[in-house]
């Protein structure tokens, strides 16, 4: 080592634990295939209950601490009774999270000091295509716009480096941006 | 036949390593299945130039000295470059001869070709980088009614049929048939991915002139901060062209080019774009503009300042605001695909258990784990510039003289050459592509 002292940067990611397991999944990429997966119940009306708590990865069956639950519902003027979130907005919440995840990670990785990260997501839809009224209009978002308020010991361009390396290597980032094959079967 | 080693392939990274070998008076002879030169002879198309200047074509022994030094060769030029150097070196050149097989023996291996049999310690695997075009396996969904090419089978716009083409992949081979397609009146649809944006000339001299005077092409495959992805990175957008134009995203755009998204998918005759081309796009222009700044960050502390334009900075890429998501591929508007996506080696010949699960070979900066086996031309093999013309020399040194070592009976480690031969300590430019 030189003597020039290191600055101490932290984010609260353990970023030799992520390089490590980069290093050993190259070495047995087997290891490295995951499936996620989240059980619903329907309530009432619109109103369902989605739980995760199992997975698996790292060639075994593997646990989050807890169950998390999510409740899923829309809000009055769809005429439910909003016990929850809309589904579409989890999708935006799953996305912020990636994202943000991964600007802490990558901002840790360039010993870049985070003070604050805010991220802010809009969904644009126009549900003429939900309910069926024109079907030249999609089911889904025409767009998603993600505007990133972030306070760091860097420089514009870093930062901007920081938002766009995450984008890259974002799982839902992906997920919303390219085609995913979907097989919905009735047991 | 019996012989030291073996160079396997007459392009000019097996050339460099005859040469070298030559220098150290070790036998060997130089198999090619064709022609000297022979990629550049049959495989490439016609309006191809070079992206590197001529005078970036320094080979062992060997430079160019004609009165263009800044112009960018025509393919019969490089051809006749490649072929006055196998002349020039003498080179033991055995054309037509196709290795059909290698395998070890004891000491050493067998090598098959269509012409019988060589028996030898070592051998130079320098059959080339780019045999075979990469092509994503999304390409079986394509529809029958569009036609497909590759760079390696494409010659000029003319082969192809009237009416719109989706060019698959942009980088340097996909932004020059995207250009030169669209101004044949072929309407060009550009599908955009991970891609690497370079201005040709800045502060008025060759962008590869200054990743050469600055260091960026010589960074050490052990220096890179990460080799797999430095090994995987998309050639630069660039193209020889006299006016020497550069031929970014924008400069398609201005023509009339259609950008879309990475290509995702094919379904029910649809192709489906990425909606990440503005992201694309964003890592293009930042890592452009590290580039940049660490050329400004050089010239000044070497003194250029005085000697070359002022810095500057280009426009960012401009990209439309809801660039299409998907393409009815049976609506007649594209009629035919081109899979600028990459090219890959064929090994197919080579019965030596060294291929990692993608097929590629393992090696240490071209020492490859087998025993007096070696590797030329491969993308960042030992620096940068591995895979140029200009990168064949300083490699084909390094290599000989492990070689020259190993027939010797004297093992040394590919990594301790570098205190010995040449190494350089890391310049701060060099890290920054
Ligand atoms: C489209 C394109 C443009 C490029 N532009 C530039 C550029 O502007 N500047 C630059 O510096 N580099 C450029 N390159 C990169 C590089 O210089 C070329 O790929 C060059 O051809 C590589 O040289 P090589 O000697 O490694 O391989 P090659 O030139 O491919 O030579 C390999 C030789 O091995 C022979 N061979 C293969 N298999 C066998 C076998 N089984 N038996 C016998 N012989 C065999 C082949 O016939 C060939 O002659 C470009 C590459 C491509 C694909």
């Amino acid at each position: 080592m030189t003597a020039v002292a290191e600055k101490q940067v932290d984010n609260g990611v353990n970023v030799a634990a992520l390089l490590g397991a980069r290093e050993a999944l190259t070495a047995a990429p087997e290891a490295a295939k995951f499936n996620w997966r989240a059980s619903c119940s329907w309530v009432n009306g619109t109103h369902s209950r989605t739980s995760v708590k199992g997975f698996f990865g790292l060639g075994q069956e593997q646990s989050h601490r807890s169950e998390f639950t999510f409740d899923v519902d829309h809000p009055e003027i769809f005429a439910s009774e909003d016990h929850g979130a809309t589904p579409v907005e989890l999708v935006l919440t799953g996305l912020a999270g990636c994202l943000t995840a991964g600007v802490a990670a990558i901002a840790q990785l360039r010993n870049i000091q985070l003070k604050s990260v805010k991220a802010t997501l809009e969904g644009s839809m126009d549900i003429q295509g939900i309910l069926g009224v024109d079907s030249d209009v999609r089911n889904g978002f025409d767009g998603i716009k993600v505007k990133f308020d972030i306070d760091a010991d860097a420089s514009r361009e870093e930062i901007e480096a920081l938002v766009a390396q995450s984008q890259k290597r974002s799982a839902v980032f992906d997920i919303v941006t390219n085609p995913t094959n979907v097989t919905v079967a009735v047991n | 036949m019996r012989t030291a080693v073996v160079v396997i392939g007459a392009g000019h990274a097996g050339l460099a390593m005859s040469r070298c070998l030559t220098g150290r008076s070790i036998d060997h002879v130089v198999l090619e299945r064709g022609e000297v030169a022979n990629s550049w002879r049959t495989e490439r198309w016609d309006s191809l130039r070079l992206l590197t200047p001529n005078w970036q074509s320094r080979l062992p022994g060997y430079r160019y000295d004609g009165n263009d030094p800044d112009g960018y060769r025509t393919m019969p030029e490089t051809v006749e470059y490649i072929a006055r150097y196998a002349e020039a070196i003498g080179a033991p050149v055995r054309t037509r001869t196709t290795v059909t097989s290698v395998r070890r023996t004891d000491g050493g291996y067998v090598v098959v070709t269509d012409q019988g049999e060589w028996r030898c310690r070592a051998v130079v695997i320098a059959s080339g980088a780019c045999n075979v075009a990469s092509v994503p396996a999304l390409a079986a969904a394509v529809p029958a009614s569009i036609a497909t090419s590759t760079p390696l089978g494409y010659r000029n716009p003319d082969q192809l049929a009237d009416g719109g083409v989706l060019v698959v992949g942009a980088a340097a081979t996909g932004v020059q048939l995207a250009d030169e397609i669209h101004r044949s009146g072929r309407p060009v649809t550009l599908a955009v991915g991970e891609h690497v944006r370079v201005p040709r000339l800045y502060r008025g001299r060759d962008i590869q002139w200054w990743m050469d005077a600055a260091g960026v092409l010589d960074l050490r495959y052990d220096e890179a901060d990460d080799l797999a992805r430095a090994r995987n990175l998309p050639s630069l957008q660039l193209a020889g062209y006299p006016d020497r134009r550069t031929v970014d995203l924008n400069a398609l755009t201005s023509i009339g080019v259609k950008l879309v998204g990475r290509l995702a998918g094919v379904r029910d005759g649809k192709a489906q774009f990425s909606g990440s081309l503005r992201n694309q796009a964003a890592l293009a222009d930042l890592k452009m503009n590290r580039l940049l700044a660490a050329i400004d960050e050089w010239a000044a502390r070497t003194g250029l300042d005085g000697a070359v334009a002022p810095p500057e900075r280009f426009a960012p890429t401009a990209i439309e605001a809801s660039p299409p998501l998907s393409l009815d591929l049976a609506r007649g508007e594209i009629r035919t695909i081109v899979w600028a996506t990459g090219f890959r080696p064929d090994y197919s010949w080579l019965d030596v258990p060294v291929l990692d699960r993608k097929g590629r070979i393992r090696h240490d900066g071209g020492v490859v784990d087998s025993p007096g086996m070696y590797l030329m031309g491969a993308q960042f093999m030992r620096r940068r510039k591995s895979a140029l013309i200009d990168g064949a020399g300083d490699d084909a040194r390094e290599l000989a003289a492990h070689l020259a070592s190993y027939l010797d009976g004297r093992r040394i480690e590919a990594r301790a050459q570098r205190e010995t031969l040449g190494g350089q300590n890391l310049r701060p430019a060099a890290a920054a592509l």
